[in-house]
This record gives structure tokens, C-alpha cells and sequence, in this order.
């Protein structure tokens, strides 16, 4: 999330995430001694953030710690703690890799991150986060609550589905009223749903600036940075300013025909986590060839917002439903993702997909085999396949991944010459008639 | 009498032993003759219906019952009860053990997914499916939706459905929710061709499969006093015809089970007790089920056929049928590792069973790369040695043949109990 190096733009707003996520972690530490601000662990999947602007609570989310262990490097020791535990060698190492270091104390900043007041479990898709909260209960021995999302089995979510998230986002409210004593106070939820509005628009307007050609930023590999604040800030005014500033940084990319390298000769769509014990590595790997992400499934776990979704202040609790229900990758059912990656593909006008298998990942991980076969055989999109881990580092090769990375933009690059000459003899054709 | 005959045609790897491998343990012979499926002639064994890979019995039924739909749910759960009152044959399928080459199913699940999903597609795939006209899946795990999805798109013309079940039971819009839900399903198989489903057609599949439960605690109960008069992999195979057979019809299996093993005689072994835990879902072979008796353990429970007995008291005929099924999902039900229930841990579920039960120890037999069940090991784990019971942990495939490992492991946990 912080690195520096020659791929990566780094403009101001590297600089503004840098203190915003140093300050969140400072609060977390102040927390673990004050029990004030309260805190609500949570998942990045559909996150309800905005509710906690109405407690004044700051979110804990285990995801980010263990994907800040794992791009330091740090992952390995807690996964091994975990698995003398008795987690198995395939259960998910992010869950591995949170629980060994909480049991070893062991922190992503080194500052202490509290006990959460309450470990709410959004269940959004993912059913390992059921089994981590109550992992996480048990053994910090917090309070637990669960949201249990409908999965997006039919193409629309029914009328029944939004009542029964609405009914239980109201019990959640009362449970941790009855837990702080604080008083939720609506108008200031309602604020962080405008907020939410506002800071989702602009995050989708730089979303879409990745339509451009060469595209100002990397949707993959850059649009990480851009997630921390997404999750944690997106219902509060700091939010809203870093994306605005972050806008108009790629703005003026745009305007000044900046690309992410100074020739842009692949786009690609990438769907799955990246390898964060090797981010560094595995990017380079696509730099080499200069390679652009366009769209990325994994940067709309949090939230599907480019393709019109916002929250909606005159509705907050069913914004907050729906966001959680039907605009967030993890809750969609696997077709659905596929269509989204073909729209990628189409309206970002991508010359290939990256299938990344994350051994770990099932949510993502099961079933590419078929979404590969569908790609390839059905569209007729060129498609690569490769496979390691987002979390836990033994489950790297970097050679063989070279190779595969090699193979597949030599060919890619053969197939575009090809499609050129085609498209030159039928200017030809046209211009001779 | 003679012992349980070995019908799977490859008994590979079961070679009948009966001593444990440091020698001194000595196991009776097994000498119970199995019980016969009573159905009309010619009756095949419980053991032949469930490892067929045809379907012979649900094709009998359907062309018994011309128009009739077959519909088939993949593990744990599902409201078979609703498919009944349609006038359709639910099934439940469990993957295909060691019966199929998977030629297809693995490029399309690659490495870290368990068996059963690449076996189900597999089964698709290769026209084993055909007797069927809908697939239901539900919200147990990841790989089991995904499997949903990829069944839909590889099947368009067939019904694919997939249930949430919902996780969130300290709310009491859980069972509205899963009313809706149900709702949902009813509608859908009405659609499909299925008769209307009204109060009264569910309140009589409610009865019916009331009574097979019945029973069915009624058989586990009487091995738990027993262990001795009926064997496990016996018992495992007479709950699972269930998933292929009209409900009357195994409850009538059931019943003669019943009246036969009560009138049977035989000896007690030296042998532990123990609860198995987590084959919730992909079936560990025969075979694997018999070495552990033939180890030294008498099965006093399991959770093999858990979405057959998840409901485990009767769901109430006096109120609004698919309230009351709802209810009883929720309710009146099974600990699971498909389900959560944060009002009460599950790893208490388990230490009351193994006092209910009056167990030895526990024996988690988990299916390769099944991460609801991994995952659940470490709080099981915690909880047993804080209780002081002891537990081993034994990792099968469905297709597995070889058990020569896990035999010698089985043998010295019992040696460990019996003689320490
Ligand atoms: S399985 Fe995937 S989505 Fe679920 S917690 Fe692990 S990494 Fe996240
Ligand atoms: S065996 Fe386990 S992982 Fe596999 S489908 Fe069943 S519950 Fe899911």
C-alpha cells in the first residue's frame, strides 16, 4: 500500500493516504488505552461505515491489518502461529495471518490496536468471515453481531431481502447503544451517507478516467492506495476531500496525456487479490511490459460504484442495505462477475484478462477454471491464468510466474501486430476505394 | 451369518482386518447379516442405491410417475418437505466417490477445492445428471455457491436455484426472511411444472417426513444403547437411501431396520466410543467408516447424513406450514458447521452430544480442503481439551481407496484409550 518505487505514481495524494491511515492507526492505539473512540470490527466487503459516523466509532478492519502484515513482509511468522493453533495449511491466510498476530501481539503500525466494543460480522459473500468472527469472539472474548446479507441470487435483490437487512442494521444500532451508551445520532449517519455520496461519485469519475487512453493510473495495482481511505473515511469530510484531490491529480494526467509508463502498450483487466507478500515483484512483472490494469475486480470489494450505485441520504438505512447487498463484488454471484468483467473488457477496452487464483481466496478462487473456459473459449478473450497467494508467501513462484506473464504479453503483443496489419489492409481497402 | 457383504465392486484397500496393529487388541468378527430394503422385488441393498451412479431408483420413480420432476440439492440442507408437497422426488446428491474419473471438472475448479464440487460438475457434465430437472444449492460455503453459479451457466436450460440460509438467528426477521425464501422456491417449482403446493399438501409432507426423522432418532438412539447390534457404515447407508427415495418408502426401510436389529444378538467388543464430526457434506468412503469399526470403535454419532436429521424435533402441523418450517430451521435444529448460530456456540454443541452420547472421544474425519470444517476444528479443538476429552483428526478425499495410514492411526488412538 505505501511503496515507492518507478512504476508507481506518487503524487500528493500517496502523501495525504499516508497520514490518513497513520492517523486512523494512532486512534486505534489511543483506543486500546482510553476505550474511546469505541471501535467496531468489521469487513471490507459492503461495509457499513457510515452507521459508525453515528456512534462517532472508528472501524477496525482485520483485512487491512493482515494485507499490511503481508506487503511488510511480516506475514509468515502469525500464519505459522495460527497453524500450530490448528488452522489448516488451506484455510485463508488472511484469517490466519490476523489471528497469529493477534495471539503474538504483533501489530502492522506497532502502535496496539484495541479489543473491538463489538465484532459485528457483515456477512457479505464471503462465508470464512462467519467463521473468522466467531474465531475473533471467542478468542478477544468480544461481543459479537452478525449481518447476514442475502447472497445476490437472482439479478435483483427482492423487496423481503432489504427489509431483512434494514431490520437487522436497526438491531445493531440498539446493540451498541445498549453496549457504549452512547446515542446513535441519526442526522450525523445521515451526513456520512451524503458524504459516502459524494466521495463514491468521485471515486467513480477516476474510475472512469481508467477509460482514457493511456489511463493516468493503474485500477489494480494503484487503486489500492486509493481503497484505505475509501473504507475508512468514505462517510466523513476528510473522505470527500482526499478524492476530490485525488480526482483532480488524475485529471490532470488526463489533460497532459500522462500514462502510467511513458508508452501504455497493454491494458489489461485483472480479476483476484494480488499477491501482497510480493506486490512489489508482481507488479514489476506487468511493468516490464507496460502493461496497465484498466478495471480490477478485487478494488470493488468495498463497493461497485462505477456503474451508478450511490448512497442515497433521503433512504439512509436502505442505501446502506443495498450497498451491502447488491453493489459490492463479494455478494454477486459468479455470472454476475463475469458480466462485469466483460463490460470492463468492453467499455474499457482491454486487450486481455489476468485471472489471478489465490489459493486462499475461495470466494474469488472457486470456479476461474470456468470463468477462464468462458473467456477464452466462449468471448474469445485472450486469458491468463496464474496462480499463488495473497497472503501467506510460500505459495509464490516467482520464476514460473515470470514465465507465464512472459508468454502470455509476448503473445499478446504478436496478436495485436496481427490485428494491426488486419486493421491497416482494411484502411488500405477503404482508403482505395 | 454371514458379514456385510462388499458390494462396492472395488473393495481396494479393505482387507478385513481384525487386529489392531500392536496385536493385543482383539475384535470380535462382525456377525450381523444386513438388513434388506423391503422394496419391491427385485430390493436392492441401501448400499447399492446410494453408490448408484445411474440413478436407477429415481428414474423408476419418474417413470412410475409420468410428468414428475426430479429435483436434486447438493449438501447439507434443504426443504424437502416444499419439493414433496410439489409432487416432485427430492434427492440429495453427494458427490461421487471414487466412481468417477474427473476428466472435465478439474480444469474447471483447479487445485485447493475440495472433491464433491468437482464431482457434482463432473456428474453434470458426463449426462449422469440427466434423470434431474432442477439443482438447489445453498449458502454453506464458497465453493458450493460458486459450484451454483458455474452449474447455471454450464446448464441453461436446467432450474438452478440457490437458497440463502440465513446465518443471523438472534433476529427474529431470520425465519420471515427464510419464510420469503421458501416462498421463493415454491413459486419457482410450481412454475416449473410442480402441483400447487398449498397448506394442506405441506402439512402432509411436514407429517411425513416428521415420522422419518422419528425414526431416524429413534435408529440412532438404539445404536448409541447398542453400538454393538448394528454397525456404522450399516446405519450410514440406510439414512443415506433416504436421500434417493420417496419418503415413505425409507421410513418403511427404517422401521424394518428397527424390528431387525432389535431381534438381533451379539457380543460386545472392546471398543471405544466416539463421535464423528465434520462429514457433514463430502462422504468419506465406506470403506474408511468400516476400518474404524474394525479399529476398535463403536460410532455412538455422526454428523454423515446431518441435512436428513437437521431438524431434530417434530415441526409443529398447527400453525402456517412454511412458518413452521422456517421456525424449525432455525429452532429446532442441529449445530452445524454450514450454519451459524451465535446465541450458542457450536463447540458447545458438540461437548453436550458427547456427554448425550456418553463417548470416549471424537473423531473429526474432514474432507480435504472443506474449510468450514477446517476452520472449525480450532474452536472444537480448544473446547475438547479444556473438557479433557480426547480427539484425533483423520483428513480423507471421497475418492480415496487407500487407508493404510490412517488404519494404523485409528488403531493406536484406540490402543491409547482402551490400555492407558
Ligand atoms: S476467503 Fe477471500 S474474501 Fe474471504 S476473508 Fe479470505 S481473502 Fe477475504
Ligand atoms: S465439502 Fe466442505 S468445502 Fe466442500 S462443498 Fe462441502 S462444505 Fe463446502
Amino acid at each position: 500500500m505505501q511503496q515507492a518505487g518507478k512504476t508507481e505514481y506518487r503524487g500528493g495524494l500517496h502523501q495525504r493516504q499516508k497520514e490518513l491511515m497513520l492517523r486512523w492507526y494512532d486512534r486505534l492505539d489511543v483506543s486500546a488505552s482510553t476505550g474511546r473512540p469505541p471501535t467496531v470490527s468489521m469487513m471490507i466487503s459492503g461495509n457499513p461505515v457510515e452507521l459508525l459516523e453515528g456512534f462517532g466509532a472508528l472501524p477496525i478492519y482485520p483485512e487491512i491489518n493482515a494485507l499490511q502484515l503481508a506487503i511488510r513482509h511480516e506475514s509468515l511468522e502469525p500464519i505459522l502461529a495460527a497453524e500450530e493453533m490448528g488452522y489448516a495449511s488451506e484455510n485463508c491466510a488472511y484469517v490466519k495471518a490476523d489471528i497469529g498476530a493477534w495471539m503474538k501481539g504483533i501489530t502492522p503500525t506497532g502502535g496496539r490496536l484495541p479489543v473491538p466494543t463489538l465484532a459485528l460480522c457483515n456477512f457479505v459473500g464471503c462465508n470464512t468471515y462467519l467463521k473468522w468472527y466467531e474465531h475473533i469472539a471467542a478468542l478477544m472474548n468480544a461481543p459479537l453481531y452478525t449481518i447476514d446479507v442475502p447472497f445476490m441470487r437472482e439479478d435483483r435483490p427482492s423487496k423481503d431481502d432489504v427489509t431483512y437487512v434494514v431490520r437487522q442494521l436497526m438491531e445493531f444500532v440498539k446493540k451498541f447503544e445498549a453496549l457504549t451508551g452512547i446515542k446513535f445520532d441519526y442526522d450525523r449517519f445521515k451526513e456520512a451517507v451524503r458524504h459516502s455520496n459524494r466521495a463514491e461519485d468521485l471515486w467513480s469519475q477516476i474510475k472512469h478516467l481508467a477509460r482514457k487512453s493511456p489511463s493516468p493510473f493503474d485500477a489494480y495495482f494503484d487503486a489500492i492506495t486509493l481503497m484505505g481511505p475509501l473504507y475508512v473515511y468514505r462517510g466523513t469530510e476528510d473522505g470527500v476531500d482526499f478524492f476530490e484531490m485525488a480526482l483532480a491529480e488524475m485529471q490532470e494526467k488526463v489533460d497532459s496525456g500522462e500514462g502510467v509508463y511513458d508508452t501504455e502498450r497493454f491494458r489489461v483487466v485483472i480479476e483476484g487479490p494480488p499477491p501482497y507478500p510480493f506486490f512489489r515483484t508482481f507488479r514489476d512483472m506487468f511493468a516490464k511490459w507496460k502493461a496497465t490494469a484498466v478495471a480490477s475486480t478485487y478494488s470493488t470489494v468495498g463497493g461497485l460504484w462505477e456503474f451508478g450505485f450511490r448512497h442515497d441520504a433521503r433512504e439512509p438505512f436502505e442505501a446502506v442495505a443495498l450497498h451491502m447487498i447488491e453493489h459490492n463484488v463479494t455478494n454477486r454471484n459468479y455470472l454476475q462477475r463475469y458480466d462485469q468483467i466483460e463490460r470492463y473488457i468492453e467499455d474499457w477496452r482491454a486487450d486481455g484478462l489476468i485471472i489471478h487464483f489465490v489459493k486462499s481466496c475461495r470466494l474469488f478462487s472457486a470456479g476461474q477454471g470456468d470463468m477462464r473456459d468462458y473467456f477464452t473459449r466462449k468471448l474469445g478473450i485472450p486469458t491468463l491464468y496464474i496462480e499463488s497467494d495473497l497472503e501467506d508467501p510460500r505459495y509464490f513462484s516467482e520464476a514460473q510466474l515470470r514465465n507465464r506473464i512472459d508468454a502470455y504479453f509476448e503473445s499478446l503483443d504478436h496478436h495485436k501486430s496481427q490485428a494491426v496489419v488486419g486493421d491497416r489492409s482494411r484502411e488500405q481497402v477503404t482508403g482505395d476505394r | 451369518m454371514e458379514p456385510v457383504k462388499d458390494t462396492a465392486e472395488k473393495a481396494r484397500g479393505y482387507e478385513g482386518q481384525q487386529t489392531g496393529s500392536g496385536g493385543q487388541l482383539e475384535i470380535e468378527p462382525y456377525n450381523l447379516s444386513p438388513v434388506p430394503c423391503h422394496l419391491s422385488p427385485p430390493s436392492p441393498l441401501p448400499e447399492e442405491i446410494i453408490y448408484d451412479l445411474n440413478f436407477a431408483t429415481v428414474r423408476e420413480w419418474k417413470s412410475g410417475h409420468p410428468g414428475g420432476k426430479a429435483i436434486a440439492y447438493f449438501p447439507v440442507y434443504a426443504p424437502v418437505e416444499i419439493i414433496h408437497a410439489c409432487g416432485m422426488l427430492p434427492v440429495g446428491l453427494n458427490g461421487a466417490g471414487d466412481r468417477l474419473d474427473i476428466q472435465h471438472a478439474d480444469a474447471r475448479f483447479g487445485s485447493f477445492i475440495c472433491s464433491i464440487v468437482k464431482t457434482t460438475l463432473e456428474l453434470g457434465l458426463t449426462g449422469h445428471l440427466d434423470p434431474f430437472d432442477g439443482f438447489l444449492f445453498s449458502s454453506i460455503c464458497d465453493s458450493a455457491r460458486n459450484l451454483c453459479f458455474v452449474m447455471k451457466r454450464n446448464f441453461p436450460d436446467m432450474y438452478v436455484d440457490f437458497l440463502h440460509l440465513p446465518h443471523n438467528p438472534e433476529t427474529t426477521a431470520s425465519a420471515e426472511f427464510l419464510k420469503s425464501e421458501y416462498l421463493r422456491l415454491r413459486d419457482n417449482l410450481e412454475r416449473m411444472g410442480g402441483r400447487r403446493a398449498d397448506d394442506d399438501a405441506l402439512r402432509r409432507s411436514i407429517r411425513l417426513y416428521n415420522e422419518n426423522r422419528a425414526v431416524m432418532r429413534q435408529l440412532y438412539d438404539l445404536r448409541q444403547e447398542n453400538p454393538h447390534l448394528i454397525r456404522a457404515s450399516e446405519l450410514y447407508t440406510l439414512v443415506r437411501a433416504g436421500n434417493f427415495l420417496m419418503v415413505e418408502e425409507h421410513t418403511e426401510m427404517l422401521w424394518n431396520a428397527i424390528e431387525d436389529v432389535a431381534g438381533r444378538t451379539a457380543k460386545s467388543r472392546d471398543s471405544i466410543r466416539v463421535v464423528i464430526e465434520g462429514s457433514f457434506c463430502e462422504q468419506p468412503p465406506l470403506d474408511l467408516i468400516r476400518l474404524m469399526e474394525e479399529a476398535g470403535c463403536y460410532v455412538v454419532d455422526d454428523d454423515f447424513g446431518l441435512g436428513r436429521s437437521w431438524i431434530n424435533e417434530d415441526v409443529p402441523l398447527d400453525e402456517d406450514p412454511l412458518t413452521a418450517l422456517a421456525e424449525s430451521y432455525i429452532d429446532r435444529s442441529v449445530y452445524s458447521s454450514v450454519r451459524h448460530d451465535f446465541r450458542k456456540p457450536r463447540f458447545k454443541g458438540l461437548i453436550e452430544k458427547v456427554r448425550q452420547r456418553r463417548a470416549d472421544a471424537v473423531i473429526f474425519l474432514i474432507a480435504k480442503f472443506c474449510e468450514p470444517a477446517e476452520f472449525d476444528y480450532v474452536l472444537f479443538k480448544r473446547e475438547l481439551e479444556r473438557e479433557g476429552i480426547p480427539h484425533l483428526l483423520l483428513e480423507f478425499e471421497e475418492k480415496s481407496f487407500t487407508f493404510e495410514r490412517l488404519r494404523t492411526e485409528v488403531e493406536t488412538f484406540v490402543e491409547s484409550l482402551l490400555f492407558d
